[in-house]
């Protein structure tokens, strides 16, 4: 076999091109892996809490431990309503009768009476998953059971998850818990099979005043968008930096 | 290399190659970095389709007046407008298409009117707006739709 220096040159050229391409450049994506890796979606789901509107009635966690399915009379809940009475000696009673599902119905607080001339202040607060930007509880997971979607939501993974309760440890909001009928880590997912198809949350349906809101963060037109732009808002523990996307009009400095 | 070398080698080799085995086996072809973040979106990608074929309960007064427009235009003009018809008439899911009126299970309970109706004397909250009764004391034993009409609250049509 003869092999001229042309031949030889030009090969070593073909072999030294050949080799500098990686095998994942032959890599053909499915649209949806590419739009993914981009990341282009237009939705960045947020969510508005007016606590000034908030009356304590509770149909949203009503609403919501029906609609997602959470056995109503277990004590979890995805969302729930704390009230906060803060008496003129400075003291902070405060209350969530199983996550007020049937609402607060009388003036005792853990059994205490308070006379009504002693209160400075009282006020509802209801509460929910932050669906943080950078969520410590996505983070501890081990196995890569619960992770953020495209549109900022925090989703489970009820097939993968192998219910280790890191997340509910690892979470400042403590609004994770387990599921006691699937034995896995639950919380709030912003209804993400109503949210996707258009619909308000079960929880902004049932609100009779108004005071759970939903809006697209990137669409700086969205009404909601606008007031969480335009007014003065909150979030809850901002530092622990994990950038929570539900913002809070009128929250106390006792509220945590 | 000796034998006696080799023969453990081997083993090891085997025992990786049957991990990674295992491995190919049981991990979904779907699971893995499904955006930007290692750290965030490492998951398998089927369980968001998952998560929205989640049948939703509640489907709003909307769809409730589009068959119940009497009680609709009825509630219009009254404070409880603001409500929805499945907090108290329970979620609607299957109730048209199953015809059947006893799937949905109506919340008469006093204790339901007293969610907003129970006055709990905080007079900065909006709740003192609510007219308030003492579930203790206002006719204690009675339902309160025996005198009350849910869909016409105003107290000088009773």
């Amino acid at each position: 076999m003869s092999c001229s220096r042309r031949t030889l040159l030009k090969n070593t050229i073909k072999g030294a091109i050949a080799a500098s391409i990686p095998l994942s450049a032959f890599k053909f994506l499915s649209p949806a892996e590419v739009k993914a890796a981009i990341g282009d979606d237009k939705v960045r789901w947020g969510f508005l809490v007016d606590t000034t509107k908030c009356v304590g009635c509770g149909f949203c966690v009503k609403a919501c431990k029906k609609e997602n399915e959470i056995p109503y009379a277990a004590a979890v809940t995805r969302t729930w309503v704390e009230r906060y009475v803060i008496t003129k000696d400075d003291k902070t009673h405060a209350d969530s009768p199983m996550g007020a599902k049937d609402g607060f119905t009388s003036p005792k607080i853990r059994e205490e009476e308070i006379n009504p001339d002693d209160i400075a202040k009282a006020f509802f607060v209801p509460k929910l998953c932050n669906q943080c930007e950078t969520p410590a509880c996505v983070q501890v997971c081990p196995v890569g059971a619960t992770y953020q979607t495209q549109d900022g939501v925090v989703l489970i993974d009820r097939k993968w998850c192998i219910g280790c309760g890191y997340c509910i440890m690892a979470c400042p909001y403590g609004v994770r818990f387990f599921h006691p009928k699937y034995k896995v880590a639950d919380k709030c997912n912003f209804c993400y099979q109503r949210i996707t198809k258009g619909m308000k949350t079960a929880c902004v349906q049932a609100c009779p005043f108004g005071a759970r809101q939903m809006g697209n963060l990137k669409d700086k037109d969205d009404p909601v968008t606008q007031r969480i732009m335009n007014e003065r808002v909150a979030v809850l523990k901002d530092e622990y930096g994990t950038k929570p996307q539900v913002f809070y009009i009128g929250l106390d400095h006792t509220v945590k | 290399m000796k034998n006696h070398v080799l023969r453990p080698l081997w083993v090891a080799i085997a025992f990786v190659a049957l991990i990674l085995l295992a491995r190919y086996v049981l991990v979904p072809r779907d699971f893995g970095v499904q955006g930007e973040s290692f750290t965030f979106n490492y998951h398998r990608a089927g369980n968001v389709q998952e998560w929205k074929d989640f049948p939703a309960s509640y489907l709003g007064k909307e769809v409730c007046v589009e068959c119940h427009d009497e009680k609709g235009t009825k509630l219009e003009s009254s404070p409880h407008a603001i409500i929805q018809c499945e907090n108290c008439h329970g979620p609607g899911k299957d109730h048209p298409e199953t015809e059947n009126p006893e799937t949905m299970t109506i919340d008469r309970s006093r204790l339901l009117c007293l969610r907003c109706h129970a006055d709990l004397h905080y007079s900065d909250a909006n709740r003192a707006d609510i007219p308030g009764i003492d579930p203790n004391e206002h006719n204690v034993d009675s339902e309160c739709v025996e005198c009350h009409d849910s869909h016409n609250p105003d107290l000088e049509d009773m």
